[in-house]
């Protein structure tokens, strides 16, 4: 048992951070996010040239770095905490986990391969419209037809949908219910019958489309995993992914409690800078709790997450590690952002300061892939039904 | 950063768990679950004796250094032993103050004498301490302790004069670790020193204080011309407060996980009610039972944190450390309060007369001691904004 960073996990979250706060400054977020594309290409590019992120987790075979989840989870937490406006979660955490979880070593070498050159951006699509992100959010359907497969349905919240190339889309078979008669399919954005639509979101750092599926017909080669059978695999890759997200909610946690104590330290009131008062010293220790409880959560979850990809001992914790780790850290990154308002007072009402830009994802992240309330209900049915 | 065990690990811990079957049967079955804060008025005496199992056994101090009676253990396989204790509802340790505490500043600030005189009945089980710390004015502000210590140099020894306050069980112990003045013209930090001192002895009256319980774990005590040795004083005069303060870091050691089990099994007890009485079905109730459970599994990740991290090269907690009191205490005044709003109006009626707690009413009232002792919750909040926020320190007053 090791619970502290290795020295080159340590390594990769400075120069992550080095990195970032040179590429992701306020001036680079805000110009990227007046965009409906929502990054900057030649960024993405250099993101994927010179730091290799988009391959980080991805096992060297297919062309990927091959390191663990802690790493993805210590950078995930760097972009979170810069803003960074890149199609990194959608590709890698949402899409690339699913390849891993449920692709065939085909649909692996042919897709992760390319994902690793930074070819390619993909995102998945499940939720047709839901606050209950379980296995009753899909309502796209597919049917048998002779060889191929007939697929019909609509989307929303799907992350950088309008720009992927390639979409991960679940559908159930038509007429099931729950979680029986789940399928996966890969399904190249630019199929004929498919229609993704950029829906303008109040955190205008994270771009999220609409996608409508209209009798698109796919062959075998399309099919992730057991047709019919392919909640549970699904289930382990939003699991995944959610701590992922955890972790870009811990970064923008500490973005916004260094800001804080930073500012509170230069505004003078009385005579005295603000952050000599208790009543902002108390809510600024109470930022850092939560941060650092967050921060827990997060790498004990991501060390369950790389158990649930290698399939460890510990595997069989996922779903709990993440919803604690997500219901925890979305009402910490809330709260936080609130308390970070109510400190910088009227400027941080204003369009000036990039306080509004972390409340706004503080709350778009508390929702996507369920709020803390989705979470622990969760939690609970484990524990009390 | 990995979380299974080794394999020796794993073995290490078949071992606790065995041992710990085979002993905690016969007479000290009736102790399972036991003693422990809110509860330390049950079987004192027994409890002792089970003390002095645990160190037949070579279970006392397993975190202390083999040259001092400990087993060296590792800090995994100290993890492990707390767990597996707390899981086999081991009673709570009458000795806790003196392995914890007390024997930790002894190896690392007292001498070797002191060590060969006070660290083998800690080991034994056979010795308890106390702490004498708080006054009637030095509480949060602790560094305005009266309490003075005056070396009458032809008999070799330090005389103690002035009162102590909120002892937990002071009417235990043998021995108290007491913060007091050397200096007599000093104030604030400076001029104190840390002696150890017997309490069997005239010059110390024990009065025991009344709690919101209705019993008695805490003390008032007393002390007219109290003696010690010339030699029982750990440090210089004049160090007590750097002594002090160390002794607040072992608090948040390794033994924090023994604690964890034992919310665990608080919350087990509230999980069980909850089922039984149809609160579970109550879609609030769940939610709190919910975030009750995903932040002791935090808690639990936060230490090993904790444990595994290497503190700042001079010294500082990490900021891990620094906001662990302030979490756990916050945390278990929240768990008393869910569990007296599962039990619903049941919440109110007593086992019997005069005054007979449940374990879970018991708790729901001791708990509310937790974010006052150790630094209450705002002394908290202004360490972790001075030292880990490096905001201002609060101004000094200029009232008394
Ligand atoms: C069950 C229990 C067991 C204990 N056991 C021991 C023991 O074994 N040995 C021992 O030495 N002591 C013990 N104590 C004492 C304990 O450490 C003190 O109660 C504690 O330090 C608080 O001091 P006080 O009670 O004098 O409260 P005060 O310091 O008077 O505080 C009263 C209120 O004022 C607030 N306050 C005080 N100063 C500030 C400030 N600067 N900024 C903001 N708010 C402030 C506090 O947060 C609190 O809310 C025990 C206490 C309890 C309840």
């Amino acid at each position: 048992m090791e619970f502290a960073f290795t020295q080159e996990q340590e390594m990769i979250r400075e120069t992550a951070a080095a990195f970032l706060a040179e590429v992701s400054d306020s001036a680079a977020v805000r110009r990227a996010m007046a965009t409906e594309r929502g990054y900057e290409p030649a960024l993405w590019d250099r993101v994927c040239g010179e730091m290799y992120w988009q391959a980080i987790h991805v096992p060297e075979e297919y062309g990927g770095m091959g390191l663990g989840y802690v790493e993805l989870v210590a950078t995930m937490e760097q972009m979170g905490r810069f803003l960074l406006c890149s199609p990194f979660f959608a590709t890698v955490c949402l899409a690339g986990n699913a390849l891993r979880v449920a692709g065939s070593k085909e649909q692996q070498s042919r897709w992760l391969g390319q994902l690793c050159e930074g070819k390619l951006t993909a995102t998945l699509a499940f939720n047709s419209g839901s606050s209950d992100w379980g296995a009753d959010a899909i309502t796209a359907t597919w049917r048998r037809e002779g060889d191929a497969y007939v697929l019909n349905g609509c989307y929303r919240y799907v992350i950088d949908g309008h720009t992927a190339d390639l979409l991960v889309i679940a559908a159930r078979e038509e007429d099931s219910k729950g979680e029986a008669g789940i399928g996966l399919f890969l399904l190249p954005a630019a199929t004929a019958g498919v229609e993704c639509r950029w829906l303008p979101t109040m955190d205008q750092a994270r771009k999220q489309a609409a996608v409508r599926i209209t009798e698109v017909s796919v062959g075998t080669e399309a099919v992730m995993g057991e047709l019919g059978q392919s909640w549970e695999a699904l289930a382990r890759v939003i699991d995944i992914a959610t701590i992922a997200l955890a972790a870009e909610q811990v970064g923008g946690c500490q973005q916004l409690l260094d800001m804080t104590v930073a500012y509170t330290s230069e505004r003078v009131q009385f005579n005295r800078t603000i952050a000599s008062y208790q009543a902002v010293k108390h809510k600024a220790a109470d930022m850092m709790l939560r941060t650092e409880v967050a921060r827990s959560a997060i790498y004990y979850a991501a060390c369950i997450a790389q158990e649930a990809l290698e399939g460890t001992a510990l595997s069989g914790e996922l779903s709990e590690a993440a919803s604690v780790a997500k219901s925890y850290c979305s009402d910490a990154y809330f709260a936080v952002a609130g308390d970070a308002l109510q400190l910088f007072g009227g400027v941080g009402f204003t369009w000036e300061y990039d306080v509004h830009l972390y409340l706004k994802r503080a709350k778009s992240s508390e929702h996507l892939l369920g709020n803390g309330t989705y979470h622990r209900e969760r939690l609970a049915c484990s524990l009390l039904d | 950063m990995k979380l299974s065990f080794s394999p020796e690990d794993e073995l290490f811990r078949d071992q606790v768990a065995t041992w710990l079957r085979d002993n905690l049967a016969g007479e000290f079955e009736k102790l399972k679950y036991r003693g422990g804060p809110g509860d330390e008025h049950m079987f004192p005496a027994e409890r002792q004796v089970w003390e002095q199992k645990l160190a037949e056994g070579g279970w006392t101090c397993v975190g202390w250094p083999r040259e001092y009676g400990g087993r060296g253990c590792s800090i995994e396989q100290q993890v492990i032993f707390f767990e597996e204790y707390a899981r086999a509802g081991a009673p709570g340790r009458v000795g806790h103050i003196g392995e914890g505490l007390a024997g930790p500043t002894i190896i690392a600030f007292g001498t070797e004498e002191q060590k060969r005189k006070y660290l083998p009945g800690i080991v034994a089980g056979t010795q308890l301490w106390c702490q004498g710390y708080s006054e009637p004015s030095a509480g949060s502000d602790l560094a305005n302790v009266k309490t003075r210590a005056r070396l009458d140099e032809a008999r070799g020894k330090w005389l103690l004069n002035g009162q102590k306050v909120w002892t937990s069980l002071a009417h235990e112990a043998d021995f108290c670790f007491v913060l007091a003045r050397t200096d007599p013209d000093s104030v604030a930090h400076k001029g104190l020193g840390f002696f150890l001192v017997a309490m069997d002895q005239p010059g110390i009256e024990v009065r025991p204080i009344e709690q919101i319980t209705g019993t008695s774990e805490f003390n008032e005590v007393f002390f007219d011309d109290a003696e010690c040795r010339a030699d029982d004083i750990v440090g210089e005069p004049g160090d007590g407060w750097k002594v002090a303060m160390g002794l607040l870091g072992f608090e948040r050691g390794v033994s924090t996980l023994g604690q964890q089990m034992q919310f665990q099994n608080e919350l087990d007890e509230v999980v069980r009610f909850a089922k039984g009485n149809g609160a579970a079905n109550d879609p609030v109730i769940r939610q709190r039972i919910a975030r009750a459970h995903a932040e002791l599994k935090i808690m639990r990740y936060n230490s090993l944190r904790m444990l595994s991290g290497q503190s700042a090269s001079d010294g500082a907690l990490q900021k891990e450390a620094l906001i662990y009191k302030l979490f756990w205490a916050t945390w278990h005044r929240t768990l008393g309060e869910l569990a007296m709003d599962v039990l619903g109006p049941e919440c109110d009626i007593l086992e019997g007369a005069p005054y007979a707690l449940s374990r879970l009413q018991s708790m729901y009232l001791f708990v509310r001691s937790d974010t006052i002792y150790g630094g209450t919750n705002q002394i908290q909040r202004n360490i972790i904004a001075e030292r880990g926020l490096g905001m201002p320190r609060e101004p000094k007053g200029t009232a008394r």
